[in-house]
């Protein structure tokens, strides 16, 4: 026990150490390739090239390690899970995520066990694994212990269907202080604010972290058939019956034999 | 080559939206069917929200009933104060099934409701019409004439009170039946996201004793004006019809519609009948199926709000 106090003693008086030197503390600059993604008729996804530079770097022991995580805009989710009754599979239980990103991607210099203790890797949510989803049990919000079946089955199929990726290797170093990564938009990514979450880790523990985002919306005729149909939901309505109806009086004419 | 959709924000391809609306556009020119209860899962499997999908099929059932109504109406194969009654009938059961469904989303479970009526309703009209039409085959080739009117076929229901002669139909029925039948298909119909094509030509056909194409081309007229409704409606009040996803619909929809009521003028009645009883049998049983099957994932995400 008193061993365990003094070690608690040196880490808070590092802490204030480290606090004081403020000044001369590492500085993380971003810059990401596309700031603005655009969704036009032929999207297929995008690809984003995000550079980072350690600036005002401090002496000492130890290489620099990245963790980027970028997270898509929020949305709730219910994941459902079938049993079977009376013979027939039926959904029999569900949970709710709450905000979670429609996109997660995570990518590290390293694999992240190897760059920081689990403690501080889960308070800065590194990872997937680490990653706080919010669920809704009753009136509480909380999130639950990393095996609940409900929360990997979530983590899961976002994995297959590519909204959720995890690049243990996905940083690439150019030089101990500057690092570069790529990651993918899927096609089936909703519009909205991407952020991008840089931190930075030196001997296991976080130095700083910085962050940028991009925007992806939709463009050209979609945009418009989009914006058109929200304002104007009856006036869109009466437009696509009436197309339907030309179309079908068309085809008929135009194919007709007799 | 694909093509994103605005609405329903994902990208699919174009080809194999496009095929599938030729292909369900076939088969509901031949049957008079609108098709709706083929389209609506393919467009779901290939990824489409559920609410997209439903909403943006009416659209393309409004374009391809409209097509092949034109056909029929050209042969005088419709009879239009019977749709007008049926009509009548049905965009009240219309209401009273979306107020329905609301209901039942509201106490939770609405998709197995769904999957257990729909097998219920197709296993049991499939087989009702299999049985009758293969009867009535092996009689015509047992040599026996097949009787146009057969003794005891007309049930009590037709000999009530408000008697109307529908003179292309050669029936001469109350319309109390007429509007009940309409009723009942525009309940099913919202209640199960279908134009109901594939339950009022068996019921015209079997309990009115309308003739099999006068049959198909009427009901056409009832899927024409309860999916352009549909559309409508849907746009207003969900914002989930896709416009660019309706018209590959309907352009493959259209066409395939077109082959598909020339095909169907040229089988004979029983075989038409035959084959639809086969088709809807066919749907029922897969999706009985999937019922009874363990799934390959126990788990699946719905989005809230989609």
């Amino acid at each position: 026990m008193a061993a365990r106090a003094l070690r608690c003693l040196i880490f808070a008086a590092l802490a204030v150490l480290g606090l004081s030197g403020g000044a001369r503390a590492e500085r993380l600059v971003l810059s990401v390739s596309q700031p603005e993604v655009l969704i036009t008729s032929n999207f297929t996804g995008a690809d984003l090239v995000l550079f980072g530079v350690v600036e005002e770097r401090t002496p000492g022991e130890g290489a620099y390690d990245f963790a980027v995580t970028v997270r898509g805009p929020q949305e709730t989710f219910v994941t459902w899970r079938k049993s079977r009754v009376l013979g027939i599979y039926v959904n029999t239980d569900s949970r709710t995520f709450v905000d979670c990103p429609a996109v997660l991607a995570v990518a590290t210099n390293r694999p992240a066990d190897q760059i920081a203790e689990p403690a501080v890797l889960r308070r800065e949510q590194i990872g997937l694994s680490r990653n706080i989803f919010l669920q809704r049990v009753g009136s509480d919000f909380a999130d639950v212990v990393p095996d609940d079946p409900f929360r990997l089955a979530f983590l899961r199929i976002k994995a297959s269907d590519g909204l959720y990726v995890e690049e243990p290797q996905g940083v690439t170093l150019l030089s101990p202080s500057v690092f570069r990564t790529s990651f993918h938009i899927p096609a089936s990514a909703p519009v909205g604010l991407y952020e991008v979450s840089v931190k930075l880790f030196r001997n296991g523990q976080m130095l700083t972290e910085a962050h940028t985002a991009v925007t992806v919306r939709k463009d050209g005729y979609g945009q418009d058939l989009a914006a058109f149909s929200e304002a104007h939901g009856w006036l869109y309505g009466f437009s696509v019956a009436l197309g339907a109806l030309l179309v079908g009086f068309c085809a008929n004419i135009l194919l007709r034999r007799d | 080559m694909t093509i994103y959709l605005p609405i329903a924000e994902i990208p699919v391809a174009i080809f194999t939206i496009f095929a599938m609306g030729l292909a369900v556009g076939f088969i509901s020119g031949m049957f008079g069917v609108g098709g709706g209860f083929l389209m609506t899962p393919l467009l779901i499997f290939t990824g489409v929200p559920a609410a997209v999908a439903v909403a943006s099929v009416s659209a393309h059932m409004a374009a391809s009933s409209f097509s092949g109504a034109l056909s029929y109406l050209r042969k005088g194969l419709i009879d239009l104060p019977l749709a007008g009654f049926l009509l009548a009938g049905g965009l009240a059961g219309t209401a009273a099934g979306v107020g329905t469904f609301a209901l039942m989303r509201a106490l939770g479970q609405v998709d197995l409701v769904i999957g257990i009526s729909y097998v219920l309703l197709l296993t049991g009209v499939g087989a009702l019409m299999l049985v009758e039409s293969l009867r009535f085959i092996l009689r015509a080739w047992g040599g026996t004439p097949p009787a146009v009117r057969r003794p005891g076929t007309h049930g009590w229901f037709l000999r009530l009170p408000l008697k109307v002669r529908f003179r292309r139909s050669r029936i001469y029925v109350s319309v109390i039946p007429i509007v009940v039948i309409g009723l009942g298909i525009g309940f099913l119909g919202a209640l199960l996201g279908v134009g109901g094509g594939f339950l009022l030509v068996p019921a015209l056909i079997y309990l009115l004793r309308v003739p099999t194409q006068m049959s198909v081309g009427t009901s056409l007229v009832l899927t024409l004006v309860t999916m352009t409704a549909a559309t409508i409606l849907h746009a207003a009040f969900n914002g989930t019809v896709d416009a660019v996803l309706a018209l590959i619909l309907m352009v493959g929809g259209t066409l395939g519609a077109q082959f598909g009521a020339r095909a169907g003028q040229r089988l004979k009645a029983e075989y038409l009948r035959l084959l639809l009883a086969l088709l809807v049998l066919a749907v029922g049983l897969r999706v009985g199926f999937d019922l009874v099957r363990p799934p390959a994932d126990p788990f699946a995400i719905t989005q809230q709000g989609r």
